[in-house]
C-alpha cells in the first residue's frame, strides 16, 4: 500500500505538471471596460477622442465646471453673498478660513494636472494627424493647457505683482506626459516643485499665443477657435496689468464682429434663448446626459440647485435704481441670482460683454481709444439692461469696474478683480488686503504629502 | 490564450483545464486496484440508546479502518457485517460523543451514547478535509448550527457575532442587508481586503456583487451572504492561523470561513417546521431639541453673529433678521418673524421619531425535510423570510430553498450535490451621505410641521413649496421612490469521491456561484428637488456573475506500525469568475404611474463594463499523529492569478503546525483534574490576492465624453496608472497556544498567542498630482496584528433536569502600521481623515486636539500642539483653527471584545444569554456633529446636550459661543471622536421544549415541540453620544476609514416567538 500511495501522488504530481503547463493562458484574462494603454493613440481617430477627453477634463465640475468661479463669488464677495449650505469646504472659502485639507483646493489642482496630463499626452503624439488636422488641434490642447494653469495660478499663488513673481512660488510647471503612466515608476522628474509666478504666466501667455496662431479662425462654441484664445489672453494680460495687451486681445474678439450683447440681459444666461449664442464666445455643454453646471448647483433652487449661496439685501444696493440687472433675481426663501437658474444649460464662460468691459477699462487706464472709446463701450452694456448712456467724463476707471462688478457678478470674477486692483476686501465685519494669505488657497495637503519638493503657501500649516 | 472572447474559446479552456483533470482521473483509476483479501463473515447486532434510555436512530455503525457501516432504526437497531479481522466498532451520531467499543468475538453489542458535552471531540472543517479538533495543530474555531439557530437575522455573520474569539463582526447599521465587515483577527490589509474568504461546500462565494451599483445612485454595497439561510449552516468553521489557511494560499491572509451545509441522516425521516414572529425597533434614539429649544438656541447663535459683526439685529441684512424670516419660511409661516416670542400653532415635529419605526414586524417560515437510507441521504429544506426596517422604507424578504443529495452507487464510489436557490429582495435606502437617507430628517428644524396644512402632504411635497424644509425631506423619497434590488442566486456543487483503496479516497467537485441581480429605481415627479428630475426618472441596473470552481483531489488517512497515523490531501483547483453589469437612466416619465425607462422620454445614461479574475490552485497537506501524542501538519499552496502583474503570475505559500498532547504523557495521564492538554505552534504564509481585477495594468477609459451643440461626442481619458510588479499581499503568521481539558473535560479551552506579519501590502499610493494621476497601487506596506485569544467552556452544572454552560471568549488584537515607506494615507471624512501612517495602528484618527472654551470670549479653542524645540507639543491655546497642528487622536480598532455566553436547561425550559462587549474604540462623529452639535455654523438642528452654550451671561457655560453662521468649534477636531465603548445583552433566548416521551405516551406522531422568545439588542450600556456605538457608516468608510457615523441608524432591538414542530 506504501507504493500505491507513492505511485498515487506521483501520478498526481504528473498531473499538476501537466495542467500547469497549460495553465498561464487561463490566467491571462484582458479587461474589456476599460483598454490596454499601450494600444491608445496609434491613429488619428484616437488623438481626436483623446481631444474630446481633454475638454472632458476642462468641463469637469471643479475647472470650468464653474465651481471654481464660485470660490472666487465666496472670496471676493463683500457682504454680497452669505454662504447657508452644508459643504464645509464652501463655507471655509468664503469665510475665508481654509485649511490644507480643504477639498475644494485639492480638487482644483488633481483635475487641473489631470486634464493638463490629458493635453500632454496629446501634443507628445500630434504628428499621429493628418497634417491639416495638426494646427487645429494642437491649438486646442494649447488652449486648455492654459486655462487650467491660468485657473490655478490665480487661486494658488500670490498675485501678480505682489512681490517678486520671478521668485513667489506659482505651481509646478509639466509640460510633458506622465512618464509613470508609461513605466508604472514615479521618477524624481515628476516631483516637480513649484514654478514661479513670472513662469507659470509666461507659459500661460505663449500656450494661448501659439493657440491663437494655430487655431482656425470660427468654431463651434463648445471648442476653442483664435477668438476664444484671445479673450483668455486678454484676462491674463488684465491679470498682469498689461493693459495694452489686454485691450488688443479684447479688441481682436471684438473686432471678428462675430459676437454682440444679446438683446437682453436674461437672454445672455438662457441657452434656449437666440441672444445666447451671439454673446458667448465660449460655451461649456451641460446636457441631462453629461456635463455639470455648478454655479446652478450652489446659485439656484430647485431644480438642480441648493439655494446656498444667498445674495444679501445689501448687494442691491450696488445696483442703480433702473438697472435690470438690478431685478436680476427671485426669492424662494432666500433671494438668488437669476443667472444660473437652467439646471442642464450651458455655461457662457467667457461673455462678449467680458471683451467689452475690458477694452474699455483697458482704453480709460492708458488713455486710448482703440476700437472703441470706452464710453461706447461701457454705454453698449448700460443701455442693454436700462440705464442711461454715462457722460465720456463720468466714464472713470472707478465707474467701469463698479459696471463691471455688477455686470459680471456671480461669475467668478470679483475676487480676481479685487486683487488685480489692489482694492481689499471688506466682508463680515473683516479687511482682507488684497495680498492676505487668506485670500490664497493652500497647495492641498495630499500634494505636499506626495511630493516633497512643494512648499506650502503663508499662513497654512499642514 | 485568445483576446478574442468568444463562446467557442471559452469552453475551449474550459476543456483544456478539465483534461488536466480528466488525465488525472485516467491514471488514478488505472492505479485503483485494491487488494481485497476474503475472510471469514460474522453478524454483529445490538441496540444503541440515549443516556436517558431512549433508542437513538442515524447512528452511524462503522468498522474502524474500513468501509463497511451500518445505519441504527427507529428503535436504535442496527445489524453490522464483520469478518475476523474486524478488531472494533465506531458509533458516530452527530451533536454526541462517538463511542469505540471491540468486538472481541461478541455477536451482540448494546451502546449507550452521550450528548457530546466534549468540544474537543468535534468534528473541524479544515479546507479539503476534515479533522477532530482535538488533533488539531491550527487555530480553527467552530460555530454549530445550534448556536446560531434563533438568532432574528437574516445573515449567518451577524449571528456569529460575539460566539468567536478572533473574528469580529461589525454590522454597521441598522439598515437592512447592508454590507457587514467581519475580520478575523485584525485588519490585515490596507488597501485590498481584509474580509475572510468565503467558502461553501467547497465553493469560494463570490463576495463583490453589487460593485458598481450605487455609483448613480448613493447606494452602497450590499451583503453578499444575505442569500444564503442561516437554516441551511449546520456549521460554520473558521481558519484563523496561517498554518490552517496556507491550504486555501493566495486567498488566506485574512482567514477562511468555511460553512457546510446540512446533510440528511439515514433512518427515519424527519420533518421539521418552524415559525418566527417578532418586531423590532431602534435600540436607541438620538435626543434633538425641540421648537422651544431650537428657537432659543439659534435666536442666540444670530444675535452673537450681529454682536461680533456689528450689525445692527433690526436691520434687514441682519443674522438674526435672517434666521427669522428663515424659521418663518420653514414653518410654513406658522411662525411669525414679526412675533417670535408667540409660539402658540408653532410646529415641533421630532422628526428623529417621524423616520424610525419601534414596530417593524419580521416573520420567518421554515421547512426541513432530511433523512435517508445507508444509500441515499438527502436533506430537503425552505425558507420565506420577510423583515421590515426599523428605519422608514426598509424592508428585506428572502425566499430559498436547498436540496442536499448524497448517493452511494457501490461500495467506493459516491456522488451528489448540493444546490441552493435563493431570490432576496431588498427595498433599500440611500447612502447615509444622501439628503434622500431618512435618518439624515433629524437635521430639519422642528418648526417644520409634519405635513404641510395646505396640501396635507409631508412637508415638501410638490405642490407644497418644494424648498422647504431646508434640506430635502427623505419622507418623500419613502413615499413616491424606490430601490427595488433583487438578487437571484444559485449556489452548489456536484461532486463524486471514489475510494480507491482503504483510506486512500479522490474526490472531483465542481461548484458554482451564480448570481443574477437586479436594482430598479423609480424616482417620481415629487422628489425632483433630490432627484433632479421634474417628471420623474428610472434607473435600473443589472450584474450577473458567473463563477465556477472545480477542484480534483486525493485524500490519505493511514495508520502504520499502530502508533502512527497519517493524513495526506493534495489536490488542484481552477476558478474563473466573471461579472457583467449593465445600467440605464433615463427622465421624464408621462405620470408618476410609468415607472419604467421603456416610457421615459430621454435617456441619460447607458453603461456597461465587465471584468473577471482567474486562480489556478496546487495544493498539499500533509498530518501525523504518532502514539496520540505528536503532531505534525504540513500544508502548501501555489496560487496563480489573473490578477498578478506580468512579473509576479505565481505564489508559493507553505506552512508547519506542531502539537503536542501533553496530557497523553505518562506524567499526566492519570491527571484527575487536567484531562486534556495540548501545545501546539504554527507558523506560515498566506496571501491576499483581493487586489482587483486589473490592478497591474496601464488602462485608458472611454467615458470622457464631451457635448458638442450637435450631441456628444465620444472621449478617452488615461485611467490607472500601471504596476507589472503588482502581486498578492503576503502574511507570515506565527502562533503559539494551548488546548485544555479540565474534569473529564468539563471545562475546556483554548488560549492563543499570534503574531501575524503582513507585507508587500497593496497600498493605494498617493502620487503627486501633477502626473495627472491620484493614486497607484503598490505592495509596499506591513501591518503587524499581534494578539491573544481565550476561549473557556463550562459544564457548570449538569445535573438530570438542572444544566448550566458558560462560555467565555475574549480577543485583543493590537494592530500597528509598520511600514509605509514614508507614505501617510488618508481615508474617512476629509475633514477630519483617518490614517493609515507608521507608528499607529489602520485608522488612526488625525485631527486638531480640541482644548474647550475660552471663558473670557466664548471662543472655541484648540491646542497648538506645534513641536517645541525640546519635541514636547506647544499646549498654548488658540482659537484660530488653522494655528493648531493635527495631532493623533485615537484609534477606531477596539482593545478588545469578548463574549459570554450562559445557557441553563431546566426541565423542558432553556434559557440563554449572550453578551458582547466591545471596548476601547473611537468613534467619530464629526459627520453628524459639525452640524448637530456644534453651534449654529449650519441651519441643522442640534441634539439637546448642546444647549447650554457660552453667552457674555453665561461664562461658565463648557460649550462654544453658539454663532450663526460662523464656526465656533463645529471645525473638526477631538472634540468629535467619542468613546465607542459598550456592553450589550445581543441575544437572550427562553425556549420550552415539550418531551418527547409525553407525545410518544400520548400517540402522537410529534417528535418535538419548541416554543421560544428570543430578544436581539435588548440591553446596551454605553456611553457614546450618538445613536448607536456599533456603528460604520455605508458612505465615507473604506479600510482606512472605520469607526464614523454619519446619520447612520442604529441597530434593531428585535423580540422574536418561535415555534418549532418535528415529526
Amino acid at each position: 500500500m506504501n507504493t500505491l500511495l507513492r505511485t498515487s501522488l506521483l501520478s498526481v504530481g504528473v498531473t499538476f505538471a501537466l495542467v500547469l503547463s497549460a495553465c498561464d493562458p487561463l490566467l491571462n484574462v484582458k479587461p474589456v471596460t476599460q483598454i490596454d494603454a499601450a494600444t491608445d493613440l496609434k491613429d488619428a481617430l484616437a488623438v481626436r477622442v483623446a481631444l474630446n477627453g481633454a475638454y472632458d477634463g476642462l468641463s469637469n465640475r471643479y475647472i470650468w465646471g464653474g465651481e471654481v468661479w464660485c470660490y472666487a463669488d465666496l472670496m471676493g464677495e463683500e457682504n454680497d453673498i452669505r454662504f447657508r449650505g452644508t459643504f464645509q469646504y464652501m463655507g471655509d472659502i468664503w469665510r475665508r478660513t481654509l485649511n490644507t485639507l480643504n477639498s475644494g483646493a485639492a480638487e482644483v489642482w488633481l483635475v487641473g494636472y489631470s486634464t493638463i496630463n490629458r493635453v500632454n499626452r496629446i501634443l507628445a503624439v500630434i504628428d499621429t494627424l493628418p497634417a491639416a488636422e495638426r494646427n487645429s488641434v494642437r491649438g486646442q490642447a494649447l488652449f486648455i493647457r492654459a486655462v487650467c494653469y491660468f485657473e490655478m495660478i490665480r487661486l494658488y499663488g500670490k498675485t501678480w505683482g505682489d512681490g517678486d513673481n520671478a521668485s513667489n512660488p506659482g505651481v509646478p510647471l509639466v509640460l510633458t506626459p506622465s512618464q509613470i503612466f508609461q513605466t508604472g515608476v514615479l521618477s524624481e522628474g515628476e516631483k516637480p516643485s513649484r514654478a514661479s509666478v513670472a513662469a507659470v504666466y509666461e507659459q500661460i501667455i505663449k500656450d494661448l499665443t501659439d493657440a491663437e496662431s494655430l487655431l482656425p479662425a470660427t468654431s463651434e462654441a463648445t471648442r476653442a477657435n483664435k477668438a476664444t484664445a484671445a479673450a483668455v489672453l486678454s484676462r491674463v494680460y488684465l491679470m498682469q496689468g498689461r493693459y495694452a495687451e489686454a485691450r488688443d486681445a479684447a479688441n481682436r474678439v471684438i473686432s471678428t464682429n462675430r459676437y454682440s450683447l444679446a438683446p437682453t440681459f436674461t437672454e445672455a444666461f438662457r441657452e434656449s434663448l437666440p441672444g445666447f449664442a451671439a454673446e458667448t464666445i465660449f460655451r461649456v455643454p451641460v446636457s441631462e446626459q453629461d456635463g455639470v453646471n455648478q454655479l446652478n448647483v450652489f446659485y439656484s433652487a430647485t431644480p438642480g440647485g441648493r439655494r446656498d449661496m444667498e445674495i444679501l439685501a445689501g448687494h442691491l444696493t450696488k445696483y442703480e435704481m433702473n438697472d435690470a440687472r438690478r431685478a436680476f433675481f427671485f426669492t424662494v426663501g432666500r433671494r438668488l441670482t437669476s443667472k444660473w437658474v437652467d439646471q442642464f444649460g450651458d455655461i457662457p464662460a467667457i461673455r462678449f460683454a467680458e471683451m467689452l468691459l475690458t477694452r474699455a477699462e483697458c482704453n480709460a487706464r492708458l488713455g486710448t481709444t482703440v476700437g472703441a472709446p470706452p464710453a461706447d463701450d461701457i454705454n453698449r452694456i448700460r443701455r442693454r439692461v436700462g440705464l442711461a448712456d454715462l457722460a465720456p467724463s463720468a466714464v472713470t476707471i472707478d465707474a467701469i469696474l463698479r459696471e463691471r462688478r455688477n455686470e459680471l457678478a456671480f461669475e467668478g470674477h470679483w475676487l480676481h478683480d479685487k486683487k488685480r486692483t489692489r482694492s481689499s476686501i471688506v466682508s463680515g465685519g473683516t479687511t482682507y488686503p488684497f495680498n492676505s494669505d487668506r485670500l490664497v488657497f493652500p497647495v492641498p495637503n495630499r500634494e505636499i504629502i506626495a511630493n516633497p519638493n512643494l512648499r506650502q503657501n503663508p499662513g497654512y500649516v499642514d | 490564450m485568445n483576446t478574442v472572447d468568444t463562446p467557442f474559446n471559452r469552453l475551449a479552456s474550459w476543456v483544456h483545464a478539465c483534461s488536466g483533470y480528466i488525465r488525472c482521473s485516467v491514471v488514478l483509476a488505472i492505479l485503483s486496484i485494491s487488494l481485497i483479501g476474503t475472510h471469514a463473515l460474522a453478524q454483529v447486532s445490538g441496540t444503541i440508546k440515549d443516556d436517558t434510555g431512549l433508542p437513538l436512530r442515524g447512528v452511524t455503525v462503522k468498522v474502524k479502518g474500513t468501509t463497511k457501516g451500518a445505519v441504527s432504526d427507529k428503535d436504535g437497531r442496527y445489524s453490522i457485517a464483520t469478518t475476523s479481522t474486524d478488531k472494533t466498532l465506531v458509533f458516530t451520531l452527530i451533536g454526541y460523543a462517538k463511542k469505540e467499543v471491540d468486538i472481541n468475538g461478541r455477536s451482540t453489542i448494546d451502546v449507550v451514547m452521550s450528548l457530546d458535552v466534549q468540544r474537543l471531540e468535534d468534528v473541524v472543517v479544515v479546507g479539503y478535509g476534515s479533522a477532530i479538533k482535538k488533533d488539531i495543530t491550527g487555530s480553527v474555531i467552530k460555530v454549530k448550527a445550534s448556536e446560531i439557530a434563533d438568532v432574528p437575522v437574516p445573515s449567518f455573520d451577524v449571528a456569529i457575532q460575539g460566539k468567536a474569539a478572533g473574528v469580529n463582526v461589525v454590522q454597521g447599521s441598522g439598515k437592512l442587508g447592508q454590507g457587514i465587515r467581519v475580520q478575523v483577527r485584525g485588519a490585515a490589509s490596507i488597501s485590498a481586503s481584509q474580509e475572510p474568504l468565503y467558502v461553501l461546500d467547497g465553493v469560494p462565494l463570490t463576495t463583490s456583487l453589487g460593485g458598481f451599483a450605487g455609483a448613480f445612485t448613493n447606494a452602497r454595497s450590499v451583503n453578499p451572504l444575505a442569500d444564503i439561510n442561516p437554516q441551511d449552516i449546520e456549521s460554520i468553521d473558521v481558519l484563523k492561523d496561517a498554518a490552517s489557511a496556507a491550504i486555501y494560499g493566495s486567498r488566506g491572509a485574512n482567514g477562511v470561513v468555511l460553512i457546510t451545509t446540512k446533510k440528511g441522516k439515514a433512518g427515519k425521516t424527519n420533518i421539521n417546521f418552524s415559525v418566527q414572529r417578532g418586531f423590532s425597533a431602534p435600540s436607541r434614539f438620538l435626543q434633538f431639541a425641540n421648537t422651544r429649544q431650537a428657537l432659543e438656541y439659534f435666536r442666540r447663535a444670530a444675535g452673537a453673529t450681529d454682536r461680533i459683526e456689528g450689525i445692527d439685529p433690526k436691520s434687514p441684512d441682519s443674522y438674526t433678521t435672517a434666521l427669522l424670516e428663515y424659521f418663518e419660511e420653514q414653518s410654513l409661516g406658522l411662525f411669525k418673524a414679526s412675533d417670535p416670542d408667540n409660539l402658540n400653532g408653532v410646529p415641533d415635529t421630532d422628526w428623529g421619531r417621524a423616520v424610525l419605526r419601534s414596530d417593524a414586524p419580521s416573520t420567518q417560515i421554515d421547512l426541513s425535510i432530511s433523512g435517508g437510507s445507508d444509500k441515499t441521504l438527502f436533506h430537503l429544506s425552505g425558507q420565506y423570510m420577510d423583515q421590515e426596517g426599523i428605519v422608514i422604507g426598509n424592508s428585506l424578504n428572502r425566499l430559498s430553498g436547498r436540496l442536499n443529495v448524497e448517493h452511494k452507487v457501490s461500495d467506493i464510489f459516491k456522488a451528489g450535490f448540493n444546490l441552493s436557490i435563493a431570490r432576496t429582495n431588498n427595498n433599500r435606502l440611500p447612502g447615509d451621505n444622501a439628503f434622500s437617507s431618512p435618518l439624515q430628517a433629524v437635521a430639519l428644524p422642528p418648526l417644520v410641521p409634519f405635513l404641510d396644512p395646505t396640501t396635507n402632504l409631508p412637508v415638501g411635497t410638490p405642490p407644497g413649496n418644494p424648498n422647504v424644509p431646508v434640506y430635502y425631506n427623505p419622507i418623500i423619497g419613502v413615499n413616491h421612490s424606490y430601490r427595488r434590488y433583487v438578487v437571484l442566486r444559485n449556489l452548489g456543487n456536484i461532486f463524486g469521491e471514489l475510494t480507491i483503496t482503504e483510506g486512500l479516497s479522490l474526490r472531483g467537485q465542481f461548484g458554482f456561484d451564480v448570481a443574477s441581480q437586479s436594482e430598479e429605481q423609480w424616482f417620481g415627479s415629487k422628489t425632483v428637488r433630490n432627484s433632479g428630475f421634474p417628471l420623474g426618472g428610472v434607473y435600473n441596473y443589472n450584474e450577473a456573475v458567473e463563477n465556477f470552481t472545480s477542484s480534483l483531489f486525493l485524500n490519505y488517512n493511514g495508520r502504520f506500525a499502530e502508533v502512527v497515523e497519517l493524513g495526506a490531501t493534495a489536490g488542484l483547483e481552477y476558478q474563473q469568475s466573471q461579472t457583467k453589469t449593465q445600467s440605464l437612466a433615463a427622465q421624464d416619465l408621462p405620470s408618476d404611474g410609468f415607472r419604467l425607462a421603456s416610457a421615459a422620454a430621454k435617456p441619460i445614461s447607458v453603461d456597461a463594463r465587465e471584468t473577471a479574475f482567474s486562480f489556478v490552485g496546487y495544493f498539499a497537506r500533509a498530518n501525523v499523529k504518532i502514539a496520540e501524542k505528536y503532531l505534525l501538519t504540513l500544508n502548501a499552496r501555489v496560487d496563480g492569478s489573473s490578477r498578478f502583474g506580468a512579473n509576479n503570475r505565481y505564489g508559493f505559500f507553505p506552512a508547519a503546525s506542531a502539537g503536542w498532547v501533553i496530557s497523553e504523557e505518562d506524567f499526566l495521564k492519570d491527571n484527575e483534574v487536567l484531562s486534556f492538554l495540548k501545545l501546539r505552534a504554527s507558523y506560515g504564509l498566506t496571501g491576499n490576492a483581493e487586489i482587483g481585477n486589473f490592478g497591474s495594468r496601464a488602462l485608458v477609459a472611454g467615458d470622457a465624453i464631451y457635448g458638442s451643440l450637435s450631441g456628444l461626442l465620444p472621449g478617452t481619458r488615461p485611467l490607472q496608472i500601471p504596476n507589472p510588479n503588482l502581486t498578492w499581499e503576503n502574511t507570515a503568521q506565527a502562533e503559539i497556544g494551548i488546548d485544555y481539558g479540565l474534569l473529564s473535560n468539563r471545562i475546556s479551552g483554548e488560549i492563543n498567542v499570534y503574531n501575524k506579519l503582513s507585507t508587500g501590502l497593496l497600498l493605494t499610493v498617493q502620487v503627486p498630482g501633477t502626473t495627472g494621476f491620484r493614486t497607484q497601487v503598490r505592495n509596499l506596506g506591513t501591518l503587524l496584528n499581534r494578539g491573544i485569544e481565550f476561549v473557556f467552556n463550562s459544564d457548570n452544572i449538569n445535573a438530570d433536569n438542572f444544566s448550566w454552560k458558560t462560555t467565555i471568549n475574549f480577543a485583543s488584537n493590537q494592530n500597528q502600521v509598520v511600514d509605509l515607506q514614508g507614505q501617510v494615507l488618508t481615508g474617512g471624512i476629509a475633514n477630519l481623515p483617518s490614517r493609515a501612517e507608521a507608528g499607529h495602528p489602520l485608522g488612526v484618527f488625525y485631527t486638531r486636539e480640541y482644548a474647550g472654551v475660552n471663558p473670557e470670549t466664548g471662543d472655541a479653542e484648540w491646542f497648538v500642539n506645534t513641536k517645541k524645540p525640546d519635541g514636547t507639543l506647544d499646549k498654548t491655546r488658540t482659537n484660530v483653527y488653522g494655528n493648531a497642528q493635527s495631532i493623533h487622536a485615537g484609534s477606531p480598532v477596539p482593545a478588545w471584545t469578548a463574549g459570554v455566553i450562559n445557557t441553563f436547561n431546566i426541565y423542558g425550559f432553556d434559557l440563554s444569554f449572550q453578551f458582547n462587549a466591545v471596548m476601547g474604540n473611537r468613534i467619530n462623529f464629526y459627520g453628524v456633529g459639525q452640524y448637530s452639535f456644534a453651534g449654529a455654523r449650519f441651519e441643522d438642528n442640534v441634539t439637546v446636550d448642546q444647549l447650554n452654550t457660552w453667552s457674555p451671561t453665561n461664562k461658565t457655560a463648557k460649550l462654544p459661543e453658539t454663532r450663526y453662521l460662523i464656526e465656533n468649534g463645529s471645525q473638526a477636531s477631538s472634540r468629535f471622536l467619542l468613546d465607542g465603548s459598550f456592553v450589550r445583552l445581543r441575544i437572550a433566548t427562553l425556549g420550552y421544549n415539550f418531551s418527547r416521551q409525553m407525545f410518544a405516551d400520548a400517540g402522537i406522531p410529534l417528535n418535538s415541540l419548541r416554543l421560544y422568545v428570543t430578544g436581539f439588542n435588548l440591553l446596551t450600556f454605553t456611553n457614546y453620544a450618538g445613536w448607536d456605538p456599533e456603528v460604520n457608516t455605508d458612505d465615507f468608510t473604506g479600510n482606512i476609514g472605520q469607526g464614523i457615523d454619519f446619520y447612520t441608524a442604529p441597530q434593531p432591538r428585535t423580540i422574536m416567538f418561535g415555534l418549532s414542530v418535528g415529526f
